[in-house]
């Protein structure tokens, strides 16, 4: 019988892989301008951690997981920007010390809802409880009234099309359709130069591997299987005594949360933040990469995001008008030919040919894989 | 009733309760009383309304009128889940188990501890929790078949772990909705011999229509028609009352 740890040693396994490929292998591998790239593409990878938790396994399709990415990084972006707003660098403006384009759209004082991200502490703070606030609002008020499924993806995209509308008309609040540019420093550390994004991006791995094994936690506790169970039969979750509304609700806060620890990461190594991560496609894009890695599988996720970003940014370099086209293909491909992605296709056909490979003395595990055994892309004790 | 008597504690008491679909009143000002430690069983013919009146009790449908009082507590007003936690537990129609879980954790996950989102993230399986879903799983004949899914059980052993799942709840009023349709006749007597184990110490409503199984373990029997009570009383006066014998067991 499996004990209730919450991370088995084939998962320590592959979570020790991803380690030394992030770690070791691509640091060593890649200047400093293309790992810049991959700790941008991992920043989705925690919106596809949150997604595998709130969709693989509860069941609950958000295609508006934008709107906390964005709600995060802005909440970073603001921090940054007013640290870069000093009375001294903008000396030349007409009001000095507030942002420029706040300048630039005759505001002369810094909004109220600004004034508390002078404070650090307050926008990490922010970072997770405003999204949370949000998700907390919007799920409580979808799964109470039990819309769910479909309903439930098209009104979280058009949350993501009202924030991104809202973000572009506040132009003077929010910096508008150009988002907020020219962020400098962190408490005084200049985040731009090549030194500080290495230690930029080793941060947000160390972030991003504190969200896996928090996801790991969660899909080994019976919260976990109660999401799976709900996935499948939700009212007899319901007649078993639990109220699943507040189950939709948590996994949907705790998706939130990683979205935008994602995006908070975003506005830290990329060094702006803008609309265009807030709305609908980078919301579905999002999904993409989750279906592409496996929507059961915890690391999948991570694998997903950056091979589809990969195959993104080298693709749209050469073919810009036949990316999308080609993005569109490939979820489709991957929904109906291999409904569990990346990780199911590797615990499907790799991983028993690999085990069978390394101890061919050891029984093969036939029948009995369950999706969860698949998840993590390798056989389950 | 007697006077000078306490008025008898009914387990269940369901009065004047009306549910109706579009002006179609699947159930019509209906009243019955269950004991406890009583062994209910309703029976009628398609369409009488006898499912819909386990879901008004468990809470899946809402009555328009009436109400439904277990152990005082008026029913008509609270979640299904909170209705669970009072007592009631319901085995639906078709087999309603979760094929992604294994068959333990189809159990555990019945087991009445950590029904909150942050109890059930401190949940631990331990010993206690093990042997009990390892005692239910020897009644519901799964032993063996504990770390199998539970999408690879036959029909008849899916109906099984329902029962389980209801037993490790541990109801006061167990509802069952056709526990034997569409089992094979080995089943059917197996899970006879089960039911009559488990119906020790709580009161069962029971829908089934199979009359040799219904006789086999009725206290008392509700003939419903139309939403309405036709008959009611032991399996003897039902099965001679005319009314009875008209609608339903004459055909």
């Amino acid at each position: 019988m499996t004990a209730n740890r919450f991370v088995n040693r084939s998962d320590l396994i592959g979570i020790l892989l991803l380690a030394v490929f992030l770690v070791v292998i691509l640091p060593l591998c890649l200047d400093v301008f293309r790992l810049n790239l991959v700790a941008k593409y991992l920043t989705y990878a925690f919106v596809a951690l949150g997604l595998v938790i709130c969709w693989g396994y509860g069941g609950i399709l958000s295609l508006g997981q934008g709107v906390f990415f964005g709600l995060g990084g802005y909440c970073m972006a603001m921090f940054l920007k007013l640290e870069a707003s000093s009375v001294e660098n903008t000396k030349i403006q007409s009001t000095p010390g507030i942002p420029d384009f706040m300048d630039w759209n005759q505001i002369t004082s810094l909004p109220y809802f600004w004034r508390p991200f002078h404070s650090l502490t307050f926008t990490v703070a922010a970072i997770i409880l405003v999204p949370a606030f949000f998700a907390f609002i919007i799920g409580a008020a979808m799964f109470k009234r039990r819309v769910g499924g479909t309903y439930f993806a098209i009104i979280t995209q058009a949350v993501a099309a009202i924030l991104t509308i809202l973000i572009v008309g506040q132009q003077g609040y929010t910096g508008g359709i150009n988002g907020m540019t020219d962020l400098r420093t962190l408490k005084g550390w200049d985040i731009r130069p090549d030194h500080a994004k290495i230690v930029l991006y080793f941060f947000e791995v160390g972030c991003l591997f504190a969200c896996i094994f928090i996801a790991q936690f969660i899909r080994h506790s019976k919260l976990g299987r109660i999401l799976v169970a709900m996935r499948d039969k939700e009212d007899r979750v319901r007649f078993s005594g639990y109220s699943v509304a507040n189950f939709k609700i948590f996994a949907f806060c705790v998706a939130a949360i990683f979205s935008a620890i994602g995006g908070a990461m975003f506005a830290l190594n990329v060094g702006f933040m803008s609309p265009s991560f807030v709305g609908i496609v980078p919301s579905i894009e999002m999904v993409i990469y989750t279906a592409v890695g496996g929507r059961l599988s915890i690391l999948g996720a991570v694998y997903g995001t950056l091979l589809v970003n990969f195959a993104k940014t080298s693709l749209s370099e050469s073919f810009p008008e036949l990316w999308l086209f080609g993005l569109g293909g490939l979820f489709i491909t991957v929904v109906l030919a291999f409904p569990n992605g990346l990780a199911g296709i590797w615990g499907d056909y790799v991983a028993p040919r690999l085990s069978s490979l390394i101890t061919s003395r050891k029984p093969k595990n036939g029948a009995g894989w369950t999706d969860k055994s698949i998840a993590d892309g390798a056989p389950a004790e | 009733m007697l006077i000078g008597h306490q008025p008898k504690e009914f387990l269940l008491a369901v009065e004047a309760l009306t549910v109706s679909f579009d002006g179609f009143k699947a159930v019509n000002d209906l009243s019955f009383y269950v004991e406890e430690n009583e062994i209910r069983v309703i029976i009628g013919p398609n369409g009488a309304g006898k499912t819909t009146v386990l879901d008004l009790i468990c809470g899946k449908t809402k009555a328009t009128s009436g109400s439904i009082q277990f152990r005082g507590k008026e029913l008509t007003r609270m979640k299904e889940n909170e209705i669970v936690q009072t007592g009631v537990g319901r085995k639906f129609q078709t087999p309603s188990i979760f094929e992604d879980l294994t068959v333990f954790e189809n159990l555990e996950i019945s087991y009445p501890r950590g029904r909150t989102v942050f109890g059930s993230l401190a949940f631990k399986r331990d010993a206690v929790v093990m042997d009990r879903v390892e005692e239910v799983a020897e009644m519901i004949f799964l032993k063996d078949r504990l770390q199998a899914s539970a999408a690879e059980l036959s029909h008849g052993q899916k109906q099984w772990l329902e029962i389980g799942m209801l037993l490790i709840q541990n109801p006061d009023l167990l509802m069952l909705d056709e526990p034997v349709a569409g089992m094979s006749v080995s089943e059917r007597v197996k899970t006879a011999e089960l039911l009559n184990r488990i119906i020790k110490d709580r009161s069962v409503l029971v829908i089934e229509h199979d009359m040799k199984f219904v006789e086999d373990i009725a206290h008392k029997v509700t003939v419903l028609h139309q939403g309405q009570i036709l008959s009611e009383g032991s399996m003897d006066k039902v099965k001679n009352d005319p009314k009875v014998i008209e609608v339903y067991l004459g055909h």
